[in-house]
């Protein structure tokens, strides 16, 4: 695994706090970007590179709230 | 005859899945989860086996439509009461199709739809799964005390505790319980009443709207259905 250190802005995770339901889906599909605090609710690490991109998708499509979204991140 | 025999077959596949699809949509609202059965194995099983139950039905309606031996067409797999082959019984079959169409077509779409249009048409599972029901009981062949009325009962039995853990939920408003609750029991009673007087019963085949033609070459194979 190599990391190019100047990897264009790739896509980001959005997470909608008043619609998520706390499933805790998208931990188990992205557990590299999602971890669930003591509650039950995601905290997530936005930064999506293309390695993880369909992982990121599957966990946006699962997710019963339907609370959370992968947009382009802008840059800068 | 022998496409006739698979759609006996993938009907009563069929009936397992939509019973199994349904029971996964509870384990999947109820947030059923443990260490050798994630969410999202729950949530990918309901949806495979939602789509697997399109392509049996396929299958299902592909056979009855070719093998020709019933006079039914396409469009009476679609539109509900218009045929002339036990139209009662059959739309039944075209209703429980067009709401698991409906079903499948928002699901696959529920991003674009929004959660809340999602929702409404996603309570119809409730209602394509004892409609499907009914239509395989009064259309089946020769039902009588067979391996399909077991099969089907057993299926009945599984939606029912499903049902019933899902209107235990704390989420569940007591209208909404009560009212279901009723609803089941109106059902199993309906159905305790219909299948023995109905399908169990002699002479169904003519009472369910087989047409005349039919039945008179029925008569001389029957030896052929039975065991
Ligand atoms: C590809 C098609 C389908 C998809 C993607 C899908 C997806 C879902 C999702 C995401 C949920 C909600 C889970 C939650 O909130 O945690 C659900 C619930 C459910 N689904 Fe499906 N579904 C599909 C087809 C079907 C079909 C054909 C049936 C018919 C038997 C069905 C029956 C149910 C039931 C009974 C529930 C529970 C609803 C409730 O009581 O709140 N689904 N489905
Ligand atoms: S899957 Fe959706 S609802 Fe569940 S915790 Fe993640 S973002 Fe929230």
């Amino acid at each position: 695994m190599t990391r190019r250190p100047t990897a264009p802005p790739g896509e980001e995770l959005v997470l909608d706090p008043i619609a998520c339901t706390g499933h805790g889906l998208c931990a188990e599909l992205l557990p590299e970007r999602i971890v669930l605090d003591d509650w039950g609710y995601p905290m997530i690490d936005p930064q999506v590179p293309a390695s993880l991109r369909e992982h990121a998708l599957r966990a946006v499509k699962a997710c019963p709230a339907l609370a959370l979204a992968l947009r382009q991140a802008r840059a800068g | 005859m022998a496409l006739w025999y698979l759609t006996r077959g993938t009907g009563a596949a069929a009936l397992v899945l939509l019973t199994l699809s349904l029971t996964l949509g509870v384990v999947n609202v109820q947030r059923y989860a443990s260490r050798l059965v994630p969410r999202f194995a729950v949530d990918g099983w309901h949806r495979t086996t939602s789509l697997l139950v399109c392509v049996l039905l396929a299958v299902h309606v592909g056979t009855t439509v070719l093998d020709g031996y019933a006079p039914i067409r396409l469009v009476d797999a679609f539109v509900p009461f218009g045929g002339t082959y036990r139209p009662v019984w059959l739309g039944l079959g075209a209703l429980a199709l067009d709401l698991l169409i409906a079903l499948i077509v928002t699901s696959l779409l529920r991003a674009r739809l929004g959660l809340r249009a999602w929702r409404a048409v996603h309570w119809l599972a409730y209602a394509c799964w004892p409609v499907a029901l009914v239509h395989g009981l009064g259309t089946g062949s020769d039902v009588r005390p067979g391996w399909l009325t077991w099969l089907s009962l057993g299926c009945t039995a599984v939606v029912i505790v499903a049902v019933g853990v899902r209107l235990a939920d704390r989420g569940t408003a007591i209208r909404v319980r009560a009212g279901a609750a009723a609803t089941v029991a109106a059902g199993v009673i309906a159905l305790a009443i219909w299948l023995p007087s109905g399908p169990l019963a002699g002479g169904w085949a003519a009472k369910a709207g087989t047409p005349p033609s039919i039945l008179g070459a029925k008569a001389a194979t029957t030896a052929r259905s039975h065991r």
